[in-house]
């Protein structure tokens, strides 16, 4: 039989994690995947946060004597046909795809929580009447939907969150409301009524945070789509609209003509979304393993 | 501990007064409507629960124990479920007649309830002492510091070590017996005058059993609580009630202090209760056991739809006649402060002791 090492087990379970520093090197060599994650994600928020210290360029200003200037030398991404440097148009980039995603995502699932957890905790005519509004919006397709509400709502920003915002809506509330159900029939809800809480401070205090695990994973996996659709809407030409450089729309402006002649256009903004949604993926698997307190012995 | 300074002063009244009791049921009817047709799962059950005292109520599964509980508590769901008529007295205020936002006062306050599942009647993503200071918080105007220190207090009561420790802790890293603790804390929380016990020891192992039962006879020494105490386990009754009322088929069919009940049962279904307990002698098949097997008492209870205007019973018992089949027995004090619903009283003693 082979000896177990006590110490090296129990080290790996996390007994002599101490401190922050220590608690983020157990989460490195427990999720190694979700570190990764967690890189990715941490160098797109900062990206996003010091843009202007980062890159040297005006992601604005063209010059056309280095239009279409190939990676290398002074534009390290190069630039495009405008002359506008890559580099700092993929770093401002990030501050639309996280305004975007995070925006899109907290609304969302904001919305759909409310929505979900009145449904299924208070049920009757009300949770009726919202499930077939649901049924309606679910029953379009999710780009379709955005592209009709970006295109009524016009360009903008705040425009281009709602409408990736909405499609989430059903999405989120569906996933609540079924948990809702099945929690509310747990005996500690009725323990809570024996204990005189009202049904809107169960609802809150009990039923909510039972929901939550399966929302993070929801949330985190919308979020990379969030930006993902972003860039389908800015590819087809609605999203946020010029000159704010979109990862999307750089695609799109580039992908047709120049995915020959200046692939380094539609390369390097294609990593950047990939990178950023791959991330999310990760560090959201991670993240649920380690809220879930049923997991955490 | 600040368990002295309570918040019902009202109980420190001398003893030997012919005390109100803290509890009166009358004629308390919970009928459920359903496909299948009227379901009575209480019909006219009455009874007094004196001040600080202990009283049981036995019977098989589905003979109403549970629903008459729920009733207690206004927690009956409706629908299908609704109390249609009696009046439940608490302290002279008949919870029957007060709203929903009242009742909520009243739960967890003046009357509290220790489920049989402690499994799953604590909310698993909420530490120990948050549930059990929601309780504290929900009552009586605390922060929620303050709260949390009065939960540390409860769990100090109930004997679970470490209070400080595992406050913080979550449901899933205490045992079955620890969680049972750690809900009659929550209950107790608020000093209620009334604790419904439904089945709390049920899903306990048999030595964790005991000690809840000691646990919630100590607290009701210390603290002053009456105990509803419901169970199917006659020999839980024997070592922790004062009376005890036997159910059957949603109907009251015995009544009478616990020594009584148990040294002479006027009930069938009472006796046929007692003659399924394990006993040693049986088991080691001595002389003088009566029987080699362990009796049971045939059949099973009626489904509480349609039930017939004759004695529920009839159906399985060994005395029943046709007086029996034709109408239900009128419920009589048979002997002094002996109560029973049955035709053959009288029958039934004279076999035990001859």
């Amino acid at each position: 039989m082979a000896v177990i090492d006590h110490d090296a087990e129990l080290a790996r379970a996390g007994a002599n994690v101490r401190g922050w520093m220590g608690g983020i090197l157990f989460f490195v060599r427990r999720y190694p995947l979700g570190a990764i994650g967690a890189v990715l994600m941490a160098l797109f928020v900062a990206t996003a946060l010091f843009a202007d210290q980062i890159s040297a360029f005006d992601p604005f200003s063209t010059n056309a004597r280095v239009s279409l200037a190939p990676p290398g030398g002074e534009h390290i991404l190069g630039a495009d046909f405008m002359g506008r440097d890559v580099f700092a148009r993929i770093v401002y980039g990030a501050r639309i795809s996280l305004a975007v995603g995070v925006g899109a995502t907290v609304l969302g699932c904001v919305m759909g929580v409310m929505i979900g957890l009145m449904s299924g905790f208070f049920g009757g005519w009300f949770d009726l009447i919202v499930q077939r509004l649901m049924d309606i919006m679910q029953s379009l397709p999710l780009l379709v939907m955005a592209l009709v509400m970006a295109a009524s709502l016009g360009p903008s920003l705040s425009n281009t969150i709602i409408a990736i915002a909405i499609p989430l809506v059903p999405i989120v509330a569906r996933i609540i409301r079924s948990n809702t159900l099945s929690l509310r029939e747990m005996p500690f809800v009725e323990a809570a009524r024996a204990i005189g809480m009202s049904e809107t401070r169960i609802a809150i205090v009990h039923v909510l945070p039972n929901t939550l695990a399966p929302l993070i994973v929801l949330a985190t996996a919308q979020l990379g789509s969030a930006i993902l659709v972003e860039s389908a809407l800015a590819f087809l030409g609605l999203g946020v609209p010029e000159p704010h450089p979109s990862w999307g729309r750089m695609l799109s402006e580039s992908a047709a003509e120049y995915v020959r002649t200046a692939p380094w256009l539609v390369i390097f903004p294609g990593i950047a979304i990939s990178a950023v949604v791959f991330g999310t993926n990760l560090f959201g698997d991670a993240i649920r393993d380690i809220l879930d307190p049923r997991q955490r012995l | 501990m600040s368990l002295q300074a309570a918040p019902h002063p009202e109980r420190a009244e001398p003893a030997n007064k012919p005390a109100e009791p803290v509890l009166a049921v009358e004629n308390l009817q919970t009928y459920f409507y359903t496909r299948t047709g009227l379901v009575k799962a209480v019909d006219g059950v009455s009874f007094a629960l004196a001040r600080a005292a202990t009283l049981a109520i036995v019977g098989e599964s589905g003979c109403g124990k549970s629903v008459t509980a729920l009733s207690l508590m206004r927690l009956v769901a409706d629908p299908p479920g609704r109390i249609v008529g009696g009046a439940i007295r608490l302290d002279g205020v008949d919870l029957l007649g007060v709203d929903e936002a009242a009742m909520r006062d009243i739960r967890g306050n003046q009357i509290s309830m220790v489920f049989q599942e402690p499994m799953t009647s604590l909310n698993p993503v909420m530490t120990i002492g948050r549930q059990i200071s929601e309780a504290v918080i929900l009552h009586q105007r605390m922060s929620h510091k303050a709260a949390l220190g009065r939960a540390i207090e409860m769990l100090q009561l109930v004997g679970i070590p470490e209070p400080r420790q595992r406050a913080k802790e979550y449901p899933h890293q205490l045992s079955g017996g620890m969680r049972q603790r750690a809900m009659i804390a929550m209950a107790l929380a608020c000093n209620p005058k009334v604790l419904i016990a439904d089945e709390p020891t049920s899903a306990l192992d048999v030595t964790i059993q005991a000690q809840i039962l000691e646990l919630i006879a100590k607290l009701q020494r210390e603290l002053g609580t009456a105990v509803i105490l419901i169970t199917h386990d006659l020999g839980v009754v024997a070592e922790t009630a004062e009376r005890v009322i036997v159910m059957y088929a949603g109907r009251k069919v015995e009544e009478a202090a616990v020594g009584e009940l148990f040294a002479r049962p006027l009930h069938p279904y009472t006796r046929g209760l007692m003659n399924s307990i394990p006993r040693l002698a049986l088991m080691r098949r001595e002389a003088g056991a009566a029987a080699q097997r362990l009796q049971e008492i045939p059949g099973i209870v009626p489904a509480l739809s349609n039930l017939p205007q004759a004695c529920t019973f009839a159906p399985r018992c060994a005395f029943a006649d046709d007086t029996c089949r034709g109408r239900f027995p009128p419920y009589q004090e048979k002997r002094p402060d002996h109560w029973a619903a049955c035709w053959h009283s009288e029958r039934i003693t004279e076999r035990a002791n001859g």
